[in-house]
């Protein structure tokens, strides 16, 4: 089988290959900064040639077949660790381009007497790292991607803090819009925070929510609704007349919960709900 | 997509279901999925045992883990051989009930995932497929 | 078969559920409870949920089953406990449970009950 002389190359050759590709990539300056040691480069260049000439030898060069399973988890895994150490998708790609070289300069000894060979196995050998390269490119995208994901995550759940104004009195501050992932998160965090408090009295203030339409309306009714199936009761504050009018023209069903025009009265009406109200103190000054 | 994770239970008593809940639990929690999703899954796959065993007369249940890129997501398969559902617009209707239940089974179990369908043929058995991503 | 253990405290009826509740089991505590509040002349029902990592549309209807009948039958019902991942999901599913009370624990409910006992026509 033609294909399998690729990998006798590889097979035979492996150490050399080992150490010529450590110097092509040494060259290339990839350790010149700090990211990464030279062991750390040895080990990842030696585990990466012990499974490409294992794939290579069971399933050719077709790269998404099963033979090359293990090669792939371990660019993925390598290009995930090079982009969280701030490495560029070129340079990241180069671990597996410089291994070219190498290669070539071996068929090219192996096969001195072959001209027609030689070409085939270079050719065959150049297909081979390439579609590695765009695996490794497309796995660094991959971890890219999984950080901005994550970023995103992190940064809603900073969106949503729960304050707590007095005892048993929690006041939830909205900003901006509210889709479906949102209310889930403002949910699980407002809830948790009921847990931990102990509190029974919510206030959501949606002062800083430029426009309610049916669907923000709706999502607030499930946070109301999930808080009073653990004993708590809601009160929206900052309902501007704008939006009074919308909840009334879209028919939400709002009637059952409490509003308020500001967060002021909103808390005022919670601490009497408390048995506690708020005065001028007599004979004072 | 890939599927990295397969099994199967059957869906042939009560206390099938409580196992069914169990399972979907334990998967979505090694998924790494959060409280909230792992309790959607479990009620979800619990309204759906529910149907295979009552109106289906037993079946069973497909677990699948999914990869797609960064995403992941927990795949679930019922499947009955029961009557089928002769309508399943009406059936995915809030309010929809054939006596067990507050008619929010099959409609509210489709809220609580991301994918949701239903293939039933009379005669021929209900399949339900829904996944939830992370 | 199993059954839900009803403790009397006072003039009330605590339920804890602690178990993955199968359907049946639910069944049994609704017919279970509606006998006992005969047959103590309990005027209110605590149902500690706090353990149930789960309620789907079916334990969603026997709770608010129990509240009706319990109601009937002249008693008060809060649900106390309620996790928050199971109150989101519960909310999702499209179920309020509109007319059952509910409080953060047994001593909120318990203070709940006795409030609405004094107010209440009697």
């Amino acid at each position: 089988m033609a294909n399998g002389r690729l990998a006798q190359v590889l097979e035979r050759h492996r150490a050399q290959l080992s150490s010529d590709w450590i110097r092509e990539q040494t060259a290339d300056g990839v350790l010149r900064d700090t990211r990464i040691d030279e062991a750390e480069l040895r080990g990842q260049c030696d585990e990466f040639l012990a499974l490409l000439v294992r794939a290579t030898l069971e399933g050719g060069t077709n790269v998404s077949g099963p033979a090359f399973a293990p090669v792939r988890d371990m660019l993925e895994r390598m290009a995930r660790w090079r982009g969280e150490r701030g490495f560029t998708p070129s340079q990241t790609a180069l671990f597996v381009l410089s291994l070219k070289k190498p290669i070539f300069s071996r068929i090219r000894v192996d096969f001195e007497r072959e001209p027609g060979a030689l070409f085939q196995e270079i050719w065959r050998a150049t297909e081979l790292i390439d579609s590695l390269a765009l695996l490794t490119t497309e796995a660094f995208q991959r971890g890219r991607e999984a950080v901005i994901a994550r970023q995103q995550a992190e940064m809603l759940e900073l969106s949503t803090p729960v304050v707590k104004l007095w005892e048993g009195i929690l006041a939830l501050p909205l900003i901006g819009t509210l889709d479906s992932a949102r209310t889930q998160t403002v949910m699980e965090t407002l809830l948790q925070r009921v847990v931990e408090t102990g509190s029974e009295i919510v206030i959501i203030d949606i002062t800083g929510v430029p426009t309610v339409d049916t669907l923000v309306a709706q999502h607030l009714l499930k946070t109301v609704s999930a808080a009073r199936l653990m004993g708590v009761e809601c009160i929206i504050s900052g309902v501007r007349p704008q939006i009074a009018q919308t909840i009334v023209h879209l028919g939400v069903a709002l009637s059952d919960v409490i509003t308020k025009a500001n967060l002021a009265d909103a808390f005022k009406l919670a601490l009497s709900k408390r048995g506690m109200g708020i005065g001028a103190r007599t004979g004072g000054v | 997509m890939v599927v990295v994770r397969r099994a199967a239970l059957e869906i042939r008593r009560e206390e099938d279901m409580v196992r069914v809940r169990r399972s979907v639990r334990q998967w979505a929690d090694e998924l790494g999925f959060g409280l909230v999703d792992q309790t959607k899954l479990v009620t979800a796959a619990s309204e759906l045992s529910r149907n295979a065993l009552v109106h289906g007369g037993g079946g069973t249940v497909v677990f699948e883990a999914l990869e797609d890129g960064p995403r992941r997501g927990l795949r679930l398969t019922f499947t009955d051989e029961g009557p089928g559902i002769p309508d399943v617009e009406l059936a995915l209707s809030d309010g929809y009930t054939t006596g067990s239940g507050l008619g929010f089974g099959l409609g509210g179990a489709k809220r609580l995932v991301n994918e949701f369908s239903i293939e039933s043929r009379r005669g021929a058995g209900t399949r339900v497929v829904m996944t939830r991503w992370k | 078969m199993d059954r839900i253990p009803i403790l009397k405290m006072g003039a009330f009826l605590l339920v804890t559920i602690q178990v993955d509740m199968h359907d049946r089991l639910a069944m049994a505590l609704q017919d279970d409870l509606s006998n006992k509040i005969v047959e103590t002349g309990a005027r209110g029902v605590l149902i500690d949920i706090s353990s149930l990592e789960m309620v789907d549309s079916f334990i969603g209807r026997m709770i608010a089953n129990i509240a009706s009948v319990a109601r009937v039958l002249d008693a008060e019902t809060v649900v106390v406990g309620m996790r928050p991942a199971v109150a989101i999901t519960l909310v999702e599913l499209g179920l309020s449970l509109h007319g059952v009370r509910t409080a953060l624990d047994v001593e909120r409910g318990m203070e709940l009950l006795e409030t609405a006992l004094a107010d209440g026509p009697r």
